[in-house]
């Protein structure tokens, strides 16, 4: 290597900004899974809500998922890439004003995320639930972010650019395509917008965005830690730095196409999802290669785990990563996912990754980083073992009663009497079934919160011990200016250039994604249109709003797939066609309730009516919680014109002017529910949002069944 | 505004090359990647596996 021979320059790394992420990474954990415990004690107890509409099952779960991913996570990965950006670069970040920046931006972003999801305010797609002006704010953080980062590489010290950094990459540059890709939609009010795609192309941007988002905010900068943290723990160089170079190229390439795999046998066309699939199983090959690379570097030093409390989170986290990316692409093999989708199996999957590989890296790198940058001893090294334990058994008392509840649950749904009618043909009795192992679930869940309290404690008094080294002195050469090598091969080229691997990994990941999503937009025959579908009257369209405001879709799907014992359940599958004016579409991913694409007409209004206020007065020994609030809460007849004209604006065909006279149907239909209600013998407000989700509710499905009585 | 990029993407001619393009060039790319990794040299790929161990920090330094 050609190295200048100009003197050292001497120069010292940001201690402070990594200590402030670490420090919200352990806050932000612990609100994140306290509130995860929360809506997993609610599903044996829907009381544990306590009555509130702001802590309901369906407003928290996406707190939980975006606590758990964007602040615990995401402050976990600036805490490492901060850490080692610095020291691979041989160089201090290059601006310590953006670095703050960077993170009051991201701790404002959570703390907006805190407010607003429990208020009811959300898009309703999984993952990014926020709504747009919070989208907005996330876009000028990253991109701040990524400033710094490449700005810091661009005045590095050392020539080459280590593997974890092409990783650092590759994240920022897809997570910054996708949010902007997912996040196009059209604003109403300030915490209101539609999706601009519909029923199937929302549904496969949504995936290719959700699933993304594991890959690229929870896999691949994980691995760029990994690839620098484990290293460090174990003091010795990666297994193989050839097995490195393969495991980013290969990750990068194939994960982005992998997205459909969640919408299997759903209404999305058939070639992309087997393209889902295809890709899903490739995916195997790299994520074990990066699996083995990394057990493989403690070679020699498997005495070290025994001893090193970092390593042995290391290992359980390293493991964690190889089971789940193992049984995700089984997940994905039509056969397994047509047993496993929509139950408790894959809450199980995700929650391996989630505690296993994010959780126990987390806890590995603050346990190796707090006493460095202290200058002192771990405080309590039979308290950070508790937390391996307790943690660990936490992580299999949280999952092995979610594998058995969803194997459970799908054998229910899919058995048939000798007759050939469905042995349980009451959805209910496959939830009931499953209350012991929700029960177990959340005494894992506790345990590991248990010890994830006991780190912080440990972690807060070795800082309180130790002396804290905000500037840590450090010397390096300076790289020269112009270096010309001859002969050199075009990779390593590439290698040393950020701006190109940045450029490149861009291509690669905006190919997978436009080949896929090109022709669902572009060729008419991947959505047949139906004629018999129209567009969803003003009430029913506020009615859908209350259903999202309520996160409805975290527990009942709008997707039946073509299956017998859907079919004998629910009704005639689900077509494209059928969803041209969802925007957003509310296809769901989990069924802890039924699905309810057929539910119109299945039930009297007053059915609903008395359901929504007391389930267990319709269905005794249901888990859904009570929804008193929309018995009083009058109807934003205001919003309705403003609603309209949106969807217009999206290709829905309402007629020019008809947004003056929407209030007026609205109105119209509200008496007429209302009406029947009373027929029925019930007193009621017709001005109240119940009314707009009973329409809504009692409209889901129709078109087609309009069709086939004509027939 | 979508609408506008739709009708651009849909008036272009033999459309379904593309997908078949952008393959190749994916798997030429992998292809090249994989000789280079099989050909680089050692000394390079040690000095790279142990940029994590040196982080040139001064040790004596008490700030």
């Amino acid at each position: 290597m050609i190295k200048s021979n100009a003197p050292l320059e001497h120069f010292s790394y940001d201690n402070s900004i990594v200590r402030n992420f670490a420090f919200a990474t352990m806050i932000w954990g612990v609100i994140g899974m306290l509130v995860g415990l929360t809506a997993a004690l609610q599903l044996v107890w829907p009381a544990m809500n306590f009555g509130l509409e702001f802590t309901t099952f369906g407003r928290i779960r996406p707190l939980h998922t975006n606590a758990v991913i964007f602040a615990f996570v995401g402050n976990g990965i600036f805490t490492g890439v901060y850490y080692s950006l610095q020291r691979l670069c041989k160089t201090r970040m290059f601006s310590d004003v953006l670095s703050k920046i960077n993170f009051w931006g991201w701790q404002l972003i959570i703390l907006s995320a805190v407010l607003t999801l429990p208020l009811g305010y959300t898009s309703s797609k999984e993952y990014a639930e926020l709504e747009w002006p919070i989208d907005i704010a996330i876009t000028i953080i990253w991109v701040v972010f990524g400033w710094n980062m490449f700005a810091t590489i661009l005045k590095r010290r050392e020539r080459h650019l280590y593997v974890a950094i092409w990783f650092y990459i590759g994240t920022f540059v897809t997570v910054a395509v996708l949010h902007l890709v997912n996040s196009f939609e059209l604003p109403i009010s300030f915490f209101k917008s539609y999706s601009w795609y519909a029923g199937v192309q929302d549904a496969l941007v949504q995936w290719w965005y959700g699933h993304n988002a594991v890959a690229f905010f929870l896999t691949t900068p994980y691995l760029g830690l990994m690839y620098y943290f484990v290293p460090k723990a174990a003091n010795r160089p990666v297994y193989s730095y050839r097995l490195s170079i393969i495991h980013f190229w290969a990750l990068i390439f194939i994960y982005i196409w992998a997205g459909p795999h969640h919408l299997l046998y759903t209404a999305l066309p058939d070639w992309a999802q087997s393209l889902g699939v295809v890709f899903s199983i490739m995916l195997l090959a790299p994520s074990w290669g990066g699996m083995i690379n990394g057990l493989l570097t403690l070679r020699g030093a498997w005495d070290k785990v025994r001893e090193d409390v970092v390593l042995k989170f290391m290992v359980v986290a390293i493991t964690a990563y190889g089971m789940a990316t193992f049984e995700g692409p089984m997940l994905s093999l039509k056969n397994v996912n047509a047993i496993s989708h929509f139950t408790d199996w894959t809450v199980a999957h995700v929650h391996v990754g989630g505690l296993g590989w994010n959780g126990f890296l987390t806890f590995g790198m603050l346990y190796w980083l707090i006493p460095r940058l202290y200058r002192t001893e771990i405080f309590s090294k039979p308290l950070a073992n508790f937390h391996f334990w307790i943690g660990s058994l936490g992580i299999i008392f949280y999952a092995l009663p979610l594998y058995w509840a969803g194997f459970t649950q799908s054998l229910m749904w899919k058995e048939f009497t000798p007759e050939g009618l469905l042995a349980y043909p009451n959805f209910l009795e496959t939830v009931t079934q499953l209350k012991t192992m929700y029960m177990l679930r959340a005494l894992g869940g506790a345990m590991y919160i248990i010890g994830t309290v006991t780190m912080c404690y440990n972690l807060f008094m070795t800082a309180k011990v130790g002396s804290f080294l905000a500037n840590e002195a450090a010397q390096a050469q300076p790289l020269v200016s112009k270096e010309v090598q001859v002969n050199e091969h075009w990779h390593r080229v590439i290698e040393r250039r950020p701006v190109q691997l940045m450029i490149f990994s861009l291509i690669v990941v905006l190919i997978g994604g436009l080949v896929e999503m090109v022709p669902i937009f572009l060729v008419k025959s991947n959505i047949p249109t139906i004629a018999s579908v129209k567009p969803y009257t003003s009430l029913e369209i506020q009615g859908r709003d209350v259903y999202i405001k309520e996160g409805c879709n975290n527990c009942h799907s709008q997707i039946i797939r073509p299956f017998r014992s859907e079919t004998a359940r629910y009704g005639e599958y689900s077509k494209a066609g059928e969803f041209v004016y969802d925007h957003p579409h509310l296809w769901g991913s989990k069924r802890t309730g039924p699905d309810l694409h057929r539910v119109g007409g299945k039930y009297p209004d007053s059915w609903h009516f008395n359901h929504m206020l007391d389930p267990e007065s319709m269905s005794p020994g249901s888990i859904m919680p009570s929804y008193p609030w929309l018995f009083e809460k009058d109807i934003d007849t205001a919003s309705t014109a403003d609603k309209i004209t949106a969807m217009r604006t999206l290709g829905v065909p309402y007629p020019q002017g008809y947004e003056a006279q929407a209030n007026i149907d609205l109105l119209k239909q509200s008496e007429e529910i209302s009406g029947r209600l009373t027929e029925a013998g019930i007193k009621n407000k017709s001005q109240k949002e119940i009314i707009a989700l009973i329409a809504y509710l009692q409209r889901l499905g129709m078109d087609i069944q309009v069709k086939s009585q004509k027939k | 505004m979508l609408k506008f990029i739709k009708y651009h993407l849909s008036s272009i001619g033999h459309i379904e090359i593309y997908p078949i393009i952008s393959f190749v060039i994916f798997f030429l790319f992998f292809l090249g990647m994989l000789l280079w990794v099989i050909k680089s040299d050692k000394k390079f790929i040690t000095k790279m596996q142990n940029l994590p161990l040196e982080d040139s920090v001064e040790t004596a330094d008490e700030i």
